[in-house]
C-alpha cells in the first residue's frame, strides 16, 4: 500500500523534534527546553487563601440549593396560562410569564452554580500540575500483524470458503436479495403519484366562495387594488380532506383595469378584469400573499418569486421555473362568479411528470 | 489508600482485616469491597486504570466539543419530557383552551398539544424552549468545534474517521432539529415541510414517488408529523447516540492532541488527569452549560407557535425563515434562478434540483477534506501536535473559504429580513448574493491566504529579531532605535516547532533513456495542488537555527 505511493516520503519533512535531538551539538536554540517547573498558585502555599477559597466553592453550592428551593416555590406560586396577569414586566424584555421567567432563572441559577463550585474548586484547590503520559503507536507491531493475517487466512481455509464456489455465490446471492422483502414492504407508505398531481377540486360551473366569507362572490364584490382568496363551492373547513383540497385549490382574485392586462388570453379568461390565478407558489409550492396594486406583481413570501398577474403571472424575478397558472372563469346565470374548469396546467411546483 | 495487595482467593475479603483504626477507614473499606464486587463481574479495574488519570491537554478551544456533548444531552432529558405531553397527531380538533386568540379554530391534535404544553403544563414553556435552545447551541457548537478541529488539522491521521463520525453528528443534528420544529405542525413549520415536498418532488424520475411515500399520499396529508415523531425522537437519536458514543472512545483512545509548545512531542501528552481535575472543569461545564441555556430560556422566547397560529397550506407569514443551521439551503434556494428545462412531455426543475445538489455538495466538502489533504501530502505518519491555522495557509483559507460561502447562504436566506430591516430592495441584495456566492469565498481564500503568509513572516521575524519591546532607545549618535528583545527559549521552541512540506515534484518529463514518461492526469493533479499548498507562494521557510545562531550572535543585534 505504501510502497505504490512512491514519490511521497521522500517530500515529508523531517520527523518531529528532529532539532531537538543531534543537532544540539550546535546550540540549537530552537531545541525543546522541556517542561517549565510548575508554578504555585497562591492557593497551593497560603492556607487562608485555600480557605477563602473552599468558602467560596460552598457559597456557590449553597447558593444552588435557595435556588432550587425557588424553583420548587415559582412551581407552586405562579400560574401558568397567557392572560397579562400572569406576567411580569422587567425592562427591556417586556411582558414575559412570571412562571417561565422565575422557574427558568431559579433552574438556571441552581445548575450554574453548581458547574461554578466545581469549576472554581478545580482550579483554586486541585492540583493544577501538569503531568506527562505517553503514547503509544495504534499501528500493531509486524508480528501481531502477520498473526492476524495467519489466523484469518487459517479460519478463511477451514471454511473452504474460496474453494467452494457454489457456497459463496449462492450466499453472496442470498444475502443481496433478503433486504429486498424490506424494500417492498415500503410499498405502502403511500400511493402511486399516477395524476394526482394533475388536477385539483375545480371543475366547469362551480362558484367561487370567498375564503374570509364563505358566500360565493359577484365580480362586483371584486374592486381594483384589492386581493381576494377564493375556494372551490362546496369545500367546507371541516372535510375529511380539506388541507389536501386546499393545498392545491386555493386561489386569489385581482382585479385591474381591462387596459391594463397585458396578456389578450390572459383577459379573456377573465371576467371583465377580474383574473383569478392559483395562490400556490410555482417554486415550492409556498401560498402567495403579498400584491403590489400598482403594477399587479404578487410575492411570494417565503423564497421571494415575483409573478406579473397582468401578464398572464409571468415570473419576473425570484427561483420560480414557470408563471402562475390562471383559473379561467365567468359568471353564471345569476351573476356569481364561477370556473369554466380545472387549471389547464397543474399548480404549484414543478415536478418530472408535469409537460 | 490501604493496600490490598495478596490476590487470595475470591471471597476472602470477609475476614481480610486491616487493623487501622481513623475515622472513614471502615467506609474505604466498604467502597473498596463494592469497587471489587463490581470488577469481579465487569472486570472494570482495568478501564480505570488506563482512564482514572487519564491526562487531558488544556486549551480554551478544547471545551467546544463539552459544549456539544452537553446540548445533546440537555435536548434528551427536556425531550423525554416533552413527549410525555406531545400528541404526534395530525387529526383535526377545534382549541377551547386557555390561549384565547385561538379559541374554536381549527388545529391539528400537534398544534393543540404544543399549545398546552406551552400554556396549561406548568415548566412545560420552559423545557419547550430549553429543548429549542440547546437544539440551537448544538448545532452551532457542532459547527465551530468542526472548525477548531479543521482549522487546527487534528483531523489528521489516526483521527480522519472521527472526523467522519463528526461530520454526521452535524448532519444527522441539523436534520433532526428541522423535523423537530416542524413537529408543532404551525403555520411557520408547516410552511418548511411545504418546501421540502416542492423540494422533494424537483428530482427527477423519483421525485413524485418519494414525495407521496412520505407524505403518505398528497401534501400535507395525516401521516407527516406521526412519521417525523418516529424519525425526531428515536430513528435519528439512536444513531447520533452510537456514533456519539463511537465519536468520545475514539477521543480516548487517540489520546486527545495538544498545540506544540515546551516538553510537548508528537509522542506525549501532557495535562491534567481527568480525576480530580477534569471530572470537576468537566462535569462542572455540564452544569454551567445547561444553567446558561435555562437562564436564556427564561427571558428569551423561541418558536412562539401561538403567534404564528396552526397550518394551513393556503396561509402564510412573512419573515418566513427556518432555525439558522437550515438558513444556508434557505439561501441557496432563494438564490437560485428559477431555471426549468421543458422537452419530452417531462420537467426538470434544475431551478430547485441544483441547490438541492450545492446543499449536499456543500456538507461533502467538509466530510472529504481530511482525504483531500492526505493525498496531496502523501503522508502516512501520526499526528498529534496541533497546527496553528498560519502555518497550514492553503487549509486555512479554504476553511475561511467555506464559512464565507456559509456566511453568504446565510445572508441570502434572509435576504427579505436584510431588505425589511436595512431598507434595501430584495432584488439588490438577491443579485449581490448571487455574484457574491461566486466571488465572496474566492476573495475570502485570497485574503486569508495573504493573512496565513503574513503572519508567518511575523513569526519568522520575531524569531530572528526577537519581539518589539516599545522601549525607544536613543543611540550616542542620535539615532532612534526600538529596543528588540529575544524571545524565550520556550517561546522560540513553540513558534518553530511546525514542520514544513517540500512541494511533491513530478518526475521528468523524459527518463534517462530518452523516453516520454507516462505521467497519469491524476498524478499531475497531486503536483500541481501540492505546489499550491507547499510552493513558494504558500509559505515562509521558517528560520534555521543556523540562521538564528548566526544572528544573534554578536554583530545582527540591535
Amino acid at each position: 500500500m505504501t510502497s505504490q505511493d512512491n514519490m511521497s516520503e521522500e517530500h515529508l519533512p523531517e520527523a518531529h523534534g528532529a532539532h531537538g535531538g543531534e543537532l544540539a551539538v550546535h546550540g540549537d536554540a530552537f531545541a525543546d527546553p522541556g517542561l517549565p517547573p510548575h508554578e504555585h498558585r497562591r492557593t497551593d502555599i497560603d492556607e487562608h487563601a485555600a480557605a477563602r477559597a473552599e468558602r467560596q466553592v460552598a457559597m456557590w453550592f449553597l447558593l444552588s440549593m435557595v435556588a432550587t428551593i425557588g424553583f420548587i416555590a415559582s412551581y407552586v406560586l405562579f400560574k401558568p396560562g397567557p392572560e397579562l396577569k400572569n406576567t411580569v414586566y422587567i425592562f427591556p424584555l417586556g411582558h414575559i410569564s412570571k412562571l417561565n421567567f422565575s422557574l427558568g432563572m431559579t433552574l438556571g441559577i441552581s445548575l450554574f452554580a453548581i458547574g461554578a463550585g466545581a469549576v472554581h474548586w478545580a482550579r483554586t484547590l486541585m492540583s493544577d500540575e501538569e503531568h506527562i503520559a505517553e503514547r503509544h503507536p495504534i499501528e500493531a507491531s509486524p508480528e501481531v500483524r502477520e498473526q492476524v493475517f495467519a489466523d484469518f487466512r487459517q479460519g478463511a481455509k477451514e471454511s473452504g470458503f474460496g474453494r467452494r464456489k457454489l457456497i459463496r455465490n449462492t450466499m453472496i446471492g442470498a444475502m443481496a436479495m433478503v433486504p429486498l422483502s424490506a424494500v417492498v414492504l415500503f410499498r405502502d407508505l403511500g400511493p402511486l403519484p399516477e395524476k394526482k398531481l394533475d388536477s385539483t377540486e375545480w371543475a366547469k360551473g362551480k362558484r367561487l366562495v370567498n375564503m374570509n366569507t364563505n358566500e360565493p362572490m359577484k365580480a362586483s364584490d371584486i374592486t381594483v387594488g384589492s386581493l381576494t382568496f377564493a375556494k372551490p363551492e362546496g369545500v367546507e373547513e371541516s372535510d375529511e380532506d380539506f388541507q389536501e383540497v386546499i393545498a392545491k385549490a386555493a386561489v386569489m382574485l385581482v382585479r385591474m383595469q381591462p387596459a391594463d392586462i397585458k396578456d389578450q388570453t390572459s383577459a379573456e379568461w377573465g371576467y371583465e378584469g377580474v383574473l383569478c390565478y392559483s395562490k400556490i407558489c410555482t417554486h415550492v409550492g409556498c401560498p402567495i400573499s403579498l400584491y403590489e396594486q400598482q403594477t399587479h406583481h404578487v410575492l411570494c413570501p417565503c423564497h421571494q418569486s415575483t409573478f406579473d398577474l397582468s401578464d398572464g403571472g409571468r415570473v419576473i424575478f425570484g427561483p420560480a421555473g414557470h408563471p402562475l397558472p390562471q383559473l379561467q372563469i365567468s359568471v353564471n346565470g345569476d351573476g356569481y362568479l364561477e370556473a369554466l374548469g380545472d387549471f389547464s396546467k397543474p399548480v404549484g411546483p414543478g415536478f418530472w411528470e408535469r409537460s | 489508600m490501604t493496600t490490598h495487595a495478596e490476590p487470595t482467593a475470591v471471597g476472602d475479603h470477609d475476614d481480610h482485616q486491616v487493623g487501622h483504626s481513623e475515622a472513614g477507614v471502615d467506609q474505604a473499606h466498604l467502597g473498596e469491597k463494592a469497587a471489587d464486587w463490581v470488577d469481579g463481574r465487569l472486570g472494570i479495574y482495568g478501564l480505570a486504570k488506563a482512564n482514572l488519570r487519564k491526562i487531558f491537554p488544556d486549551h480554551w478551544s478544547f471545551m467546544l466539543g463539552e459544549i456539544c456533548l452537553y446540548s445533546f444531552i440537555i435536548i434528551i432529558l427536556t425531550g423525554v419530557y416533552l413527549t410525555l405531553f406531545f400528541t404526534p397527531s395530525m387529526g383535526e380538533v377545534v382549541y377551547h383552551g386557555s390561549y384565547t386568540p385561538l379559541n374554536g379554530i381549527r388545529m391539528s391534535e400537534a398544534y393543540k398539544s404544543t399549545l398546552d404544553i406551552s400554556f396549561d403544563v406548568r415548566g412545560g414553556l420552559l423545557i419547550r424552549q430549553i429543548h429549542h435552545w440547546a437544539a440551537i447551541v448544538f448545532v452551532a457548537a457542532m459547527l465551530v468545534h468542526m472548525m477548531r478541529v479543521f482549522f487546527t488539522g487534528a483531523f489528521r491521521k489516526p483521527r480522519e474517521i472521527n472526523w467522519l463520525f463528526g461530520f454526521l453528528l452535524l448532519f444527522l443534528g441539523m436534520f433532526d432539529g428541522f423535523m423537530g420544529y416542524s413537529l408543532p405542525d404551525d403555520l411557520l413549520s408547516g410552511t418548511g415541510i411545504r418546501f421540502m415536498e416542492g423540494a422533494i418532488l424537483s428530482m427527477p424520475i423519483v421525485g413524485t414517488y418519494i414525495a407521496m411515500f412520505l407524505y403518505g399520499g398528497q401534501f400535507p396529508g395525516n401521516d407527516i408529523i406521526p412519521r417525523f415523531y418516529t424519525i425526531h425522537v428515536l430513528l435519528i437519536p439512536g444513531i447520533m447516540l452510537g456514533l456519539l458514543v463511537a465519536h468520545l472512545i475514539l477521543v480516548f483512545y487517540h489520546k486527545h492532541t495538544q498545540f506544540a509548545g515546551p516538553g510537548r512531542t508528537e509522542k506525549n501528552v501532557i495535562g491534567m488527569p481527568l480525576m480530580p481535575v477534569y471530572m470537576a472543569k468537566a462535569g462542572g461545564f455540564f452544569f454551567l452549560v445547561f444553567g446558561v441555556i435555562a437562564m436564556v430560556s427564561a427571558i428569551a422566547s423561541v418558536n412562539p407557535i401561538w403567534a404564528y397560529g396552526p397550518y394551513r397550506p393556503d396561509q402564510v407569514s412573512t419573515d418566513a425563515q427556518p432555525d439558522w443551521y437550515m438558513g444556508f439551503s434557505e439561501g441557496l434556494i432563494r438564490i437560485m434562478p428559477g431555471w426549468e428545462i421543458r422537452a419530452f412531455g417531462h420537467t426538470l426543475v434544475l431551478g430547485v434540483f441544483i441547490p438541492l445538489m450545492i446543499f449536499g455538495l456543500v456538507m461533502i466538502v467538509i466530510a472529504a477534506y481530511p482525504f483531500l489533504e492526505g493525498w496531496i501530502t502523501g503522508d502516512k505518519r501520526e499526528h498529534h501536535i496541533l497546527d496553528r491555522p498560519r502555518n497550514a495557509p492553503m487549509r486555512t483559507a479554504f476553511g475561511v473559504a467555506w464559512i464565507a460561502e456559509y456566511g453568504i447562504l446565510l445572508v441570502a436566506g434572509g435576504n427579505d429580513l436584510f431588505a425589511t430591516h436595512f431598507n434595501l430592495s430584495i432584488n439588490t441584495i438577491t443579485w449581490a448574493c448571487r455574484i457574491l456566492f461566486f466571488v465572496g469565498p474566492v476573495i475570502a481564500f485570497t485574503i486569508t491566504k495573504r493573512w496565513c503568509i503574513g503572519l508567518q513572516r511575523r513569526d519568522r521575524d520575531k524569531v530572528l529579531h526577537g519581539r518589539e519591546t516599545g522601549t525607544i532607545k536613543r543611540l550616542p549618535h542620535g539615532e532612534f532605535i526600538e529596543v528588540h528583545e529575544q524571545l524565550s527559549p520556550e517561546a522560540l521552541h513553540t513558534i518553530t516547532a511546525h514542520e514544513q512540506f517540500q512541494p511533491m515534484e513530478l518526475p521528468a518529463e523524459v527518463d534517462e533513456n530518452g523516453v516520454k514518461r507516462k505521467v497519469s492526469l491524476l498524478t499531475k493533479t497531486r503536483a500541481r495542488l501540492s505546489q499550491s499548498y507547499f510552493g513558494e507562494a504558500a509559505q515562509i521557510p521558517k528560520p534555521t537555527p543556523e540562521e538564528h545562531a548566526e544572528i544573534t550572535s554578536g554583530h545582527g543585534h540591535h
